[in-house]
């Protein structure tokens, strides 16, 4: 029972956000590869500081971006959280604005950006962007359908990744479920223990 | 005082009252429909990021308003910011493109953070319609339902007050408004590159497709990016209905809907 108990604590929250940021990493590192773009990043929209997080990115700034912070409603990746439409930018350099502001949320200067919004359920999630895909060829409205495919993807990744977060710290608060969790931990391998807590049970179950 | 609703009927005898003051011709076409027409006289609402006033591609901008809530209350302010992301501009100057004589109002309803958005722009939507605005152009979405009954009952007002609603389809399989309520025009887009070609679609929701993939646009600084989305492609549209309406000005949103369906490339429209 222990094992059992152990290993569904760990699959609900423990592991799991681990798990879900690997499964992001690789979204982002296929959609790279598949546009053949220079780099991909997934930002979280951070709700308590309205602010929009690194959480994934792939190529050029991987390794540094994650946990970098900016405005949710400002720039293109504020517009499309905002306006839950995607939007791709092309022959952006010549803009120093834009490439001032593009440098702070991609760590180097695009030549092109696509943006896209990661819609789960009714909530927009945050938004996945891929940066200088070749510009030999002209933008299609199928990439269009693939980006949008991709951010289908995403959006669900990054709604576990929510989820395990939001476990993980209910579990390690102060409240009762946090409570049960460490009832649960001391349980481990503890027979006495877990004979009362059958027991128990068993009461319950006889005054339902 | 409000007036008292009137009997929603018709009697014999009013029949001449509600006779239309000009009459249409037995084919519409796309020179009848805006044949040099300039947008003179019609007011076109850009409800997005702000519109960066005086680049080249937009020319000018009679007002700009920044609309932000302060707890319960909805702030109008006169926007001294700009454009905070680049795309109103680009909806801007793709308006000015069909129609450089049109008046273009700014109604901002980015910028003050994502969390509030939803209200920010439904108190946008809401007082672009009480100011009248002959055409709205508006490339934002929400899929929260809860808004959805709202954006409905605001879309209905500006289609009985002869607001054109022109609003961006969603390229990504998702619920969302208001582009989908009948008494809005939805936009997606096509790949082609002439900017008077757009396409009629026989199976709604959305009703109509302009080009919206390689469009030049005005962007922040002075600049000029080539973008793709649908939020292009409707401007397109609202470019057009400005054309339309400055030379019909007595167009209701049903009459002008009804233009632009006869007048769609795949209808009757090279003509």
């Amino acid at each position: 029972m222990s094992d059992e108990l152990r290993a569904a604590v760990a699959a609900g929250v423990l592991g799991a956000e681990e798990q879900y940021r690997a499964l992001l990493q690789s979204i982002v590192g296929v959609a790279r590869a598949i546009f053949g773009a220079k780099a991909s990043s997934i930002f979280l929209l951070d709700e308590p500081s309205d602010e929009l997080v690194f959480e994934a990115v792939a190529g050029e700034g991987a390794g540094t971006l994650v946990g970098r912070r900016f405005p949710s409603s400002t720039g293109v990746a504020g517009w499309v959280l905002v306006t839950h439409q995607p939007l791709v930018v092309e022959n952006v350099a010549e803009d120093p604005r834009f490439g001032r502001e593009a440098a702070e949320s991609t760590g180097f200067v695009p030549k092109a950006l696509m943006a896209v919004p990661l819609l789960y359920e009714e909530r927009a999630l945050g938004v996945l962007e891929v940066l200088d895909r070749p510009q030999d060829e002209p933008f299609r409205l199928a990439e269009m359908e693939l980006l949008g495919q991709f951010a289908n993807q995403a959006a669900i990744a990054l709604d576990l990744l929510q989820r395990a977060r939001r476990a993980r710290a209910t579990l390690e608060g102060e409240g009762e479920l946090a409570a049960l969790a460490r009832l649960a931990a001391a349980l481990e391998g503890n027979e006495a223990g877990l004979q009362l807590v059958a027991a128990l049970e068993d009461v319950l179950n006889q005054s339902d | 005082m409000e007036q008292p609703l009137p009997a929603w009927s018709l009697p014999a005898d009013a029949v001449d009252r509600i006779a239309l003051t000009s009459g249409w011709p037995e084919h519409v076409t796309r020179d009848w429909a805006w044949g040099g027409a300039t947008g003179a006289g019609v007011r076109v609402c850009i409800l997005d990021s702000g519109v960066e006033a005086g680049h080249p591609g937009v020319g000018e901008v009679q007002e700009s308003v920044a609309i932000r809530m302060d707890r319960e209350a909805v702030i109008v302010e006169p926007d001294r910011e700009g454009d905070v992301a680049g795309h109103g501009t680009a909806c801007a100057g793709v308006v000015r493109s069909f129609a450089p004589e049109c008046e273009l109002v700014s109604v901002r309803v980015l910028g003050a953070g994502y969390t509030g958005s939803g209200p920010v722009l439904l108190e946008g939507l809401r007082w672009a319609v009480a100011q009248s605005f002959d055409v709205i152009n508006m490339s934002l979405s929400t899929t929260k339902a809860k808004f959805a009954v709202l954006l409905h009952e605001l879309a209905d007002s500006a289609y009985f007050r002869r607001t054109m609603l022109v609003a961006s389809a969603h390229n990504m399989p998702v619920e969302s408004y208001p582009w989908r309520f009948a008494s809005v025009i939805s936009v997606g887009s096509h790949e082609q590159d002439d900017p008077f070609a757009f396409f009629y679609n026989p199976t709604p929701p959305v009703e109509f497709f302009a080009r919206g993939v390689n469009v030049e646009v005005p962007w922040l600084g002075g600049a000029t990016f080539v973008c793709t989305g649908n939020s292009f492609a409707t401007p397109h549209i609202s470019g057009l209905a400005a054309l339309v309406l400055s030379k019909h000005r007595e167009l209701t949103p049903f009459q002008l809907k009804s233009v632009l369906y006869l007048t769609a490339t795949n209808v009757g429209g090279e003509a």
